[in-house]
């Protein structure tokens, strides 16, 4: 006996190192189950139609009008100009690409590096990823011109006897943004199959045991089943993972490959990575803080949760801020006059000025502030550092953009751009289908991974006291 | 009782408690059983004695398939079938096609992991005999279950409740499929 004791206080680690349990909620397996299927299964709140209702109505209304006068007419409805040929569609695909990354570095990569804590916040950043992936790949698809033709850009035998080119990286772009589609979607829904099968089990109609039942695909949460599934979801995480370093770098690679200042730089596969991260932490934010009071969540989603998110945000940030500083150093000591000229007129141009200090201000300097504690204890102003975030971020894309664009490198044509109320609208209608997908997503389905959290409370460890070991041993 | 027994089932309230059941039934020497839980339960795949799952086989034959295809299919394309001369670079080089093969290797992996799982778990399997038991729906809140077929040789009904009974479990029945 008491050498047993004495094995179990050299398992203790020191003070410093002690954590305290990962959720607050201390009320067994079965209460956390009821707590965290509640919003799933109870009666549908009066905020979520407040916000359901009209961001539905720019998802089915407003974007698809815009996308048919977009069709029916052409590009020219936008903004779009020549020299300006890429305008709020490439800065708005970017930006939606940005917002994905976060969730997979939360899902995945934190995932492999086991930090537990992110199985509170991992299902709403993945379903993030999602639906803002599907955001953006509209963008690149229907501002093509003839989007009828869009299905040439994948290798398929046609009749004029062509194929793609693939030393482009507009053709690379095609295979990321639909790979990251379609993986970042395998791996939540594969995430989702035992909380599916935990509502199909909770399930009190037919209806909802029906779809929930389909949806799990049968699972039992058998020894073998689990077996099978933890061995394919740490292999998504590893592949997932890459995607997160891929997808932007590629995006940054159709910039980088071109020959205008301001974009031919070795650094961009890096930046877009870095900013989308970014970019992705604030919209994570946005995005949770109010999610965890609305959906009484406070004691799965701590003030613990937020601090790390906004500390890997502050991280984030310091990194764009080195990479910004790097940008204008080479633009002064490559000696090349054009990119001296553009990245002059970042800051004190005659159209765009406001572009460059939004982005250094705001990127770079705002998440300064979350060095200091009390900034990170307060959920309200960190959500409007985080809104602010991701407004800076899409001025940075429209600052290297139409910035880079609307100057080149013949005088005579140059012309700025102004963005139509068909840019704005149709931006607003993938706003509306991002938030319409999040609220059905968080009506309709456990937005906190209930199997998984449960997994990391000591009642889940049988070799705690609370998972029913006697005296340390199982 | 109608239909065909399909095994007994033993109900438990801890990790710690199935995994210890798990251990007696193993040294028992049964083959067709199973533990039932809400997560995974740390160490069962140890007693359970379960190899490397072929999961990642199936990532990797897919993912190396799909690179192999896809270098290829850019050759047939790009050097073979319809050449572009693009900068006066190869007609086909391994550095230009590395990129779209990468990220075809990425996805097919991906869909190799997924569909592993499904193939090894035989998924889509709508129907399950334990379905029927109504004490069952718990395994996805808070129980744990252990879950011992009629189908093994060593099974009888009245000598293996009676090992599941010292093993500790707090309820046992006989499902019928």
């Amino acid at each position: 006996m008491a050498e047993s004791v004495t094995q179990l206080e050299a398992l203790v680690p020191p003070r410093e190192l002690r954590r305290g349990p990962q959720t607050p909620y201390q009320r067994g397996l079965g209460g956390l189950t009821d707590h965290l299927t509640a919003m799933a299964e109870g009666k549908t709140p009066l905020w979520w139609w407040i916000l359901f209702i009209p961001a539905a109505f720019c998802a089915a209304v407003v974007l698809p009008s815009m996308l048919a006068y977009l069709i029916s007419t052409g590009v020219g409805v936008w903004g779009n100009n020549v020299p300006v040929a890429w305008g709020w569609d490439i800065i708005n695909f970017v930006w939606w690409v940005g917002v994905a990354h976060a969730g997979t570095l939360i899902s995945a990569m934190l995932f492999l590096t086991r930090q537990h804590w992110r199985t509170a916040i991992g299902r709403a950043a993945e379903a993030m990823t999602v639906f803002s992936v599907m955001c953006a790949g509209l963008y690149p698809a229907v501002h093509v011109g003839r989007v009828w033709f869009a299905w040439w850009l994948f290798p398929i035998p046609l009749t004029t006897g062509m194929w793609p080119q693939f030393r482009s990286p507009l053709m690379w772009d095609v295979f990321a943004v639909n790979t990251y589609l379609v993986v970042s979607s395998l791996f939540w829904y594969m995430g989702l199959i035992p909380d599916l099968a935990l509502l199909r089990d909770r399930a009190k109609t037919r209806v909802r045991k029906f779809t929930y039942g389909l949806f799990a695909l049968g699972w039992t949460g058998s020894a073998r089943q689990w077996h099978n599934y933890e061995k394919a979801y740490l292999v998504l995480s590893g592949l997932a993972t890459l995607l997160v370093f891929t997808v932007s770098s590629i995006v940054g690679m159709d910039f980088a490959t071109s020959q205008l200042a301001g974009w031919h730089e070795t650094i961009f596969p890096f930046y877009f990575v870095a900013g989308a991260v970014f970019c992705g932490f604030g919209m994570v934010l946005v995005l949770l803080i109010p999610l965890r009071k609305w959906c009484h969540l406070e004691d799965i989603i701590t003030p613990r949760h937020i601090d790390r998110v906004c500390k890997m945000t502050l991280m984030m940030g310091c990194i764009m801020g080195y990479i910004y500083v790097m940008e204008y150093f080479i633009a002064w000591y490559s000696g090349s006059p054009y990119d001296a000229w553009v990245f002059g007129h970042r800051l004190f141009g005659h159209y765009y000025w406001f572009g460059g200090w939004i982005m250094i201000g705001v990127n770079a300097l705002l998440p300064q502030l979350f060095w200091i504690k009390k900034v990170r204890q307060n959920l309200k102003l960190i959500f409007v550092i985080a809104v602010l975030i991701n407004i800076g971020m899409w001025f940075e894309r429209f600052t290297i953009i139409v910035g880079s664009l609307y100057q080149d490198f013949l005088p005579s044509s140059w012309h700025p751009f102004y963005p139509t109320w068909v840019d704005a609208c149709t931006f607003l209608g993938t706003l509306g289908v991002f938030f319409t997908m999040y609220l059905l997503f968080v009506r309709f389905l456990p937005m906190i991974a209930v199997s998984e959290v449960k997994a990391i409370t000591p009642q889940a460890d049988p070799h705690h006291p609370l998972g029913g070991a006697k005296g340390g041993q199982p | 009782m109608n239909g065909t027994p399909y095994g007994l089932i033993a109900e438990f309230d801890s990790p710690a408690a199935v995994l210890h059941a798990a251990e007696k039934v193993r040294d028992a020497g049964f083959r067709r059983w199973d533990v039932f839980s809400p997560f995974p339960v740390h160490g069962l795949d140890k007693v359970m004695g379960f190899r490397n799952s072929l999961v990642g086989w199936f990532a990797l034959v897919f993912g190396a398939s799909a690179f192999i295809g896809s270098m290829l299919m850019i050759w047939y394309m790009n050097g073979y079938d319809y050449p572009i001369l693009t900068g006066g670079k190869p007609m086909f080089s391994p550095p230009q096609a590395l990129v779209p093969s990468y990220i075809l290797l990425v996805l097919a992996s991906a869909v190799g992991a997924f569909v592993g799982m499904v193939v090894m778990n035989r998924f889509p399997r709508l129907y399950h005999p334990l379905f029927k038991n109504s004490r069952f729906a718990l395994v996805s809140r808070d129980k744990f279950f252990l879950v011992i077929e009629t189908a093994d040789p060593k099974f009888s009904e009245t000598e293996t409740r009676a090992l599941l009974e010292s093993a500790g479990s707090t309820y046992i029945e006989l499902v019928v499929e």
